[in-house]
């Protein structure tokens, strides 16, 4: 019954989102606000008014039916061909409820139930916008909805039953078990699907020709959430890769982190291009055209990570079938608002002029550096498709991105830091000389001593110079404000800023100082890397539920500070077959010691057991991650006060309503009543 | 000038989306070659599979003619479809090695019982480790090994008739 009940709520979801899409479109037929004369009128009020409502009631649905598998899980309900391969009654009820979404079907149910969520939100609360536009907005996100239910319905079906129940769940992978896991994919999943509505709200106003600064602010806070929950899904991948893989690294240009930051990368140039619009009602036609492309990538992103068309070391359930459906809604989506775009774009009267030296000159150089950035980005993800129909198998990898990538990202830091300094319009850069040259004396300084202390990276050091003077520069916006009346979103600014700092400082520390130390080490052996002393005390094997493993005894310490245990293990799973190497991590203040230890290595001259032990020291290496952390509190400060200033605005404006209206009555009083 | 500018957006994605359908509809080249080809061998020493026949060390796969080293399994579908391509090559005066991976002596002398026995040696590999040293990605493969212990030719997936060939030219190539 509940599978089934499931299902009919995505079906009726699904004939929901067509009577969203219709009657937003027709909508679309009648006049200026459906205004125009007492026929077109009634015929307004006939067909758009079902959009809104259309819109709600599908978000209900969806949710319901996410909820049912949801409970399906909970239960184990194993008549359910999905919980059948992906559960087990012995899995520990908290990953039985994660396992919900640790699958294709279960995954692409809840992309659709945001989703309706959102566009249930958008159309029940959103009132500002002029009703064609949102009539507009409503068809289009039908649209995309109904695309995401036909291929949830026809190709992923989750509640898909098994003729015959069998007594146990197939789905014990512990690989699968961890919180990180569970955690990271729905969060970037809410990013895309925010993205999908200022989509959306993008198309609705390029179609109605509606963009304007009462647009951007309608569309900022759906930017703003999205970009946050982006912010924290790529942190969390970037941790999650970084202690479970075992290489040492934190980023490896894969394909699948690159689907995850593109859209990250057209986010954030949105969501400053959107705050021009907003503040000057400039930048028009760019903000709509990284209003596209932001969801073009998560589109993108989805179809390489599920198509298998690119070779990635993230393993997922591949399916040429289901790539070549998510392509056909690609064509669908990208090209058709593209060729809207074409059409209409010219049509859209270029915004308020400004000059090179103003906050809305440094806001588009650094949007055009971030488009730059994630052009050399999709250009390396995509080269080994582009190659390989020509029968060249080749890989993209660090030499390519970090320095292609490092040419746009300096001179965007460098106005990043200047850039919230600057008025809006036309400023005169000659008021803000002291502040430029404090910022460009502290980078020189930085780079000069650590250039002094020892034989480092380009690369590094210049990171490190920007990263200290970016840190100083974040707070230089407040200087001389009463802090106390200074906007939660300017406060959301400084800490944003300041977190791409702290990141940026963790990357070039990283790769600057860190310090490595691969050794053949026998029971009892010592050896030291970066002020730690590393001794080996005993490898023994260990065996967990589905996996042996060779683990290491390793203690760590460092000048005269109490030696700490570390036991890197190298694991080999049975079920499927599979090694993997756990590695183990101190971590202090200013960095973090990982271990991980590797294969046997020979016996040594006295005869005992050598293993390949492997140590790094990586100082600040965890300011990657607080920065992004900080980046994305920025965003929800941001956000807070945003919202905040809305409620404020709109309240204003109902007591001012009100007291015209007494006023009108008062005035009525005294009037006679008009004639028949 | 501006309106063509805008359709720039369009060329590109159309560009794309055309080179992905095409992609997608191509056979997908899964194999992955071992990163090991014209490395030597790395040293191992692996047990005997089965009773009465010796197990494999990496001395045993130097010196004299080039062998073939196959890797192969009871439990393994495409082996049995293989054993009679083995039979034809060792008939040819091949020497060729084997490699028992996962597997339990008693279905192995099963296996040889039913479908016949062209190795010389069979080494019982009970972790994959010996799989996982020279790069191979799955069972069964069989790899060209030159007389001086080097790892000159991997052929991923069984030999099949129009193999064998193959096969002999390469193991003359390395001679």
């Amino acid at each position: 019954m509940i599978a089934e009940l499931g299902l009919a709520a995505l079906w009726l979801s699904a004939a929901l989102a067509v009577l969203q899409m219709v009657s937003g479109a027709l909508g679309l037929r009648d006049g200026p606000d459906g205004q125009n004369g007492p026929d077109g009128k009634a015929r307004a009020q006939s067909y758009a008014i079902y959009a809104r409502p259309a819109a709600v009631v599908q978000a209900f649905l969806a949710v319901l039916a996410f909820g049912l598998l949801l409970y399906a899980f909970a239960v184990t309900d194993l008549s359910i061909k999905l919980v059948e391969t992906n559960s087990h009654s012995a899995k520990p009820f908290i990953y039985k409820l994660t396992g919900t979404w640790g699958n294709h079907e279960g995954s692409m149910l809840l992309w659709v139930a945001v989703l309706a969520l959102s566009g249930g939100l958008l159309a029940g609360l959103e009132r500002r916008l002029p009703e064609k536009t949102m009539s507009a907005t409503l068809a289009v996100q039908g649209f995309v909805a109904l695309g995401f239910y036909a291929f949830l319905i026809l190709s992923s079906n989750p509640f898909e039953r098994l003729p015959v129940a069998p007594l146990e769940g197939s789905g014990l992978n512990p690989l699968l078990q961890d919180i990180g896991l569970a955690i990271h994919p729905p969060t970037l999943y809410v990013g895309y699907v925010g993205l999908s509505i200022a989509f959306s709200l993008c198309m609705g106003a390029l179609i109605t020709r509606q963009v304007t600064p009462e647009f951007a602010k309608v569309l900022r806070p759906w930017v703003l959430g999205a970009w946050v929950f982006l912010t924290f899904g790529i942190t969390a991948g970037s941790y999650w890769a970084y202690y479970e893989l075992g290489w040492g690294g934190w980023w490896f240009w894969d394909p699948v982190e690159n689907a995850s930051l593109m859209p990250w990368l057209a986010a954030t140039a949105l969501l400053h291009s959107v705050s021009v619009l907003a503040a000057r009602d400039a930048l028009r036609t760019w903000t709509i055209m990284l209003g596209v492309l932001a969801f073009s990538m998560s589109m993108l992103g989805t179809f390489l990570v599920r198509s298998g068309v690119l070779t990635s070391v993230h393993a997922f359930a591949v399916d040429p079938e289901r790539g070549s459906f998510i392509l056909a809604l690609l064509g669908l989506y990208i090209g058709g608002s593209l060729a809207i775009f074409a059409v209409r774009a010219s049509s859209i009267a270029e915004g308020t002029r400004f000059t090179a030296t103003s906050r809305e000159g440094a806001l588009v150089f650094n949007n055009v550096m971030l488009s730059a950035i994630l052009a050399i980005v999709l250009l390396g993800t995509l080269y080994p498709l582009l190659t390989e129909a020509f029968d060249v198998r080749v890989s993209v990898g660090p030499p390519y991105f970090n320095p292609a990538g490092a040419i746009f990202a300096i001179p965007m830091f460098a106005v990043m830091a200047v850039g919230p300094l600057l008025r809006w319009k036309n400023d005169n850069p000659g008021r803000i000389q002291f502040e430029l040259k404090a910022l460009l004396a502290i980078v020189i300084a930085v780079i000069a001593l650590v250039a002094i202390l020892g034989d480092y990276s380009v690369l590094s050091l210049l990171g490190l110079g920007m990263a200290i003077a970016l840190a100083v520069a974040a707070f230089l916006p407040l200087r001389g404000r009463v802090l106390r009346r200074v906007p939660l979103a300017t406060w959301g600014m400084v800490m944003a800023h300041f977190g791409v700092a702290v990141s940026l400082f963790g990357m070039a520390s990283e790769s600057a100082f860190t310090t490595e130390r691969l050794a053949a080490m026998a029971p009892g052996d010592a050896t030291d890397t970066g002020g730690w002393t590393i001794q080996l005390e005993e490898v023994s094997p260990v065996a967990g539920p589905n996996w042996t493993a060779m683990e290491a005894r390793i203690m760590a310490s460092r000048g005269d500070e109490e030696p700490t245990l570390l036991t890197p293990q190298a694991r080999n799973f049975w079920s499927p077959p599979q090694p993997t190497s756990e590695s183990a991590l101190i971590t202090r203040w200013n960095g973090q010691l990982y271990a991980v230890i590797g294969d046997r290595a020979g016996v040594d001259a006295r005869g005992r057991e050598r293993w390949q032990i492997r140590v790094w020291w990586k100082p600040f290496v965890t300011f990657i991650w607080y920065g992004g952390v900080l980046i994305a509190m920025g965003g929800i400060l941001s956000i807070a006060g945003r919202v905040r200033v809305d409620l404020k605005r709109r309240n204003a404006k109902k007591i001012a309503g009100q007291r015209r209206a007494d006023l009108d009555a008062l005035d009525e009083d005294k009037l006679p009543e008009p004639a028949e | 000038m501006m309106r063509a500018l805008y359709l720039v957006p369009l060329a590109l994605f159309l560009f794309f989306a055309g080179l992905a359908a095409f992609m997608l509809n191509q056979p997908k080249q899964q194999d992955v070659p071992s990163q090991m080809i014209a490395q030597p061998l790395p040293e191992f020493s692996l047990q005997p599979a089965i009773a009465g026949m010796p197990g494999v060390r990496r001395a045993d796969l130097v010196g004299g003619q080039p062998r073939l080293l196959n890797i192969w399994a009871s439990w393994c579908l495409p082996c049995i479809a293989e054993a009679p391509h083995l039979e034809a090559l060792q008939s040819q005066g091949v020497e060729i090695i084997g490699i028992a991976v996962r597997d339990r002596p008693e279905a192995v002398a099963d296996f040889l019982g039913r479908y016949g026995n062209p190795y010389t040696r069979i080494g019982a590999d009970d972790i994959s480790s010996l799989m996982i040293e020279i790069g191979a990605s799955g069972v069964p493969e069989t790899y060209v090994i030159d007389a001086e212990g080097n790892i000159r030719y991997q052929h991923i997936g069984d030999v099949r008739a129009d193999t064998v060939p193959l096969l002999l030219e390469k193991l003359e190539e390395v001679r």
